[in-house]
């Protein structure tokens, strides 16, 4: 340990990257030689939770965040900008709060991770040295998976589930529309980024059309016959936007086996949709990095102990967030959060030369029917046969019958939940 | 509330005589509160737990759980724990600055 330590340290010496220098620069505390360096790859809300409650929780352990971009722009009401009630703006975050709180912030891709020397190589050839190391690298988008459906189909047929320049694209698309036009969202099959998010877009878009384009149409495509809070949403469809909404599922001929957009089209085994706008919600994996780090398993997820969020298959490395496979937990930014703070609490235990209790987790997810209806669904979760089991009696969604005011207080509670976990996060 | 107080005073005792970071080790569930009540944030309408007083929050918790008291989510979520871990789960947030 002492040996590779003193390699890997010379090795983080010699890194030119800014972050680099900027560690080494600032006067080395008397412990530094024995505080743990935990690096954390992945800004999002898992990542940089993370390396914010690992911070929080034993200020002296050296915590770097890699993340190359500067801004993060927030999915979770990213649904809100595609339907025009909210700015992009409104979803986009920085690190500077992050690097004031003693976290060094490498602005730069990871490229390579070497497990047996703990290493993470970046973009630039500089390498940092980790005890622990965590990766958040949320999903990556498969192009392979659907026919038609690359890179370059991106550009007419936005996916939108990674928000900024995708969500801008499908706002401009629904604005250049006609009146009786025809949206068309393809959904994926389990398990994917935001369970409740392609229906809710549809909610969200429908507000729009109704009030804009009330002669549209708007048709799910789905590669499932059941999907989240779907009572609800199903009962909102009718009660908010009679006649526009229409659910095809799996059995009823919903999965989209191609695309081709060139004209626009998605085709299934009972025919073809020519969409005015289609939004195409592809098939994911684990964001690049986890394979790299021998992380994922042949779904291309990551399992994970669900006690320490350690990888099943990679030592000293965990996984939390959207590309770890989380049993019963939903792939959504609280559970992203909440991950992030038992991980960060698991590793400090761990570094201390402590075990780790077993921990209970908690999800609730928020979705818009309307912006003054709310819905949501909760869960708590403990480990149980290996997994993140749900406790049971606990959690489920909003009740079917529910007055207007609890829809609107949901709402209301929505928005507060995304104003906290922002700052907690970036602020 | 003789329980509670004996939670809190166990937790103290455990929280000093455990190394490193035992202060700030939250009980089981505790970690994830935060998501939505870290409080303080302009724009936020749920209420801020951080140094509330813990009997207040141990018996919300129980009325949540048992729907003695009206809720949207928070009945769902108390029905998760059981009297112990509500129990430590507020002394800790009671706790925390």
């Amino acid at each position: 340990m002492g040996v590779s330590r003193r390699i890997s340290r010379r090795k983080f010496c010699s890194a030119s990257a800014a972050a680099a220098v900027t560690a080494l620069a600032s006067p080395l505390p008397a412990l530094a030689q024995s505080a743990a360096r935990i690096v954390v790859i992945g800004g999002g809300f898992g990542g940089a939770s993370c390396a914010r409650a690992l911070k929080q929780i034993d200020p002296k352990l050296q915590v770097t965040l890699v993340e190359p971009n500067r801004i993060f722009t927030a999915c979770p009401f990213s649904n809100n900008v595609i339907a025009g009630l909210r700015s992009i703006e409104e979803q986009k975050f920085g690190y500077d709060k992050i690097a004031a709180s003693g976290i060094t912030v490498a602005a730069l891709e990871a490229t390579t991770i070497n497990a047996a020397a703990r290493t993470v190589g970046l973009a630039d050839g500089t390498s940092l040295a980790y005890d622990r190391l965590v990766l958040s690298p949320g999903i990556e988008l498969r192009f392979d998976a659907l026919p038609g459906y690359d890179e370059a189909a991106t550009a007419k047929m936005p996916h939108a589930w990674k928000a900024g320049e995708q969500t801008l694209l499908l706002r401009k698309q629904l604005e250049a529309m006609d009146d009786g036009g025809l949206v068309v969202i393809a959904a994926p099959a389990n398990p994917f980024r935001c369970p409740p998010g392609p229906y809710e877009r549809a909610c969200l878009i429908a507000h729009y059309l109704k009030t804009k384009k009330p002669r549209s149409k708007l048709i799910i495509l789905d590669a499932k016959d059941t999907f989240s809070k779907q009572r609800l949403f199903q009962n909102a469809w009718k009660e908010l936007y009679p006649g526009m909404v229409e659910w095809i599922s799996l059995s009823q001929g919903g999965k989209v086996n191609a695309v081709d957009p060139a004209t626009n089209t998605l085709i299934t085994d009972f025919g073809n949709h020519t969409a005015q706008v289609a939004n195409v919600i592809p098939p994911q994996r684990a964001g690049r990095i986890a394979a790299i780090a021998g992380a994922t398993d042949n779904t291309g997820w990551c399992a994970i102990d669900p006690v320490t969020f350690e990888s099943r298959s990679a030592p000293n490395i965990h996984v939390i967030g959207d590309a770890c496979l989380a049993g019963a937990m939903p792939k959504s930014a609280f559970s992203a959060n909440a991950q992030a703070k038992t991980c960060a609490n698991a590793i400090a235990t761990l570094v201390a030369g402590r075990s780790p209790a077993a921990p209970k987790l908690i999800n609730t997810c928020y979705s818009l029917a309307a912006p003054d209806y709310g819905i949501s669904i909760a869960g708590v979760y403990h480990p149980k046969n290996g997994l993140l089991a749900d406790v049971e009696g606990a959690g489920g969604v909003s009740p079917l019958e529910a007055s207007r005011d609890f829809r609107a207080r949901e709402a209301d509670y929505a928005q507060s939940w995304f104003a906290t976990i922002t700052a907690e996060v970036f602020g | 509330m003789k329980a509670l107080r004996a939670v809190i005073g166990l937790a103290t005792v455990m929280a000093s005589s455990l190394p490193v970071l035992a202060a700030s080790d939250p009980p089981p569930g505790a970690a994830s509160c935060s998501g939505c009540h870290s409080g303080g944030v302009t724009g936020s309408s749920v209420s801020r737990l951080n140094g509330r007083d813990a009997g207040e929050i141990a018996i919300a918790l129980a009325g949540f759980r048992d729907g003695s008291l009206p809720a949207t989510v928070m009945n769902r979520i108390a029905k998760g724990f059981s009297d112990d871990e509500l129990r430590a789960i507020a002394a800790w947030l009671a706790a925390q600055k």
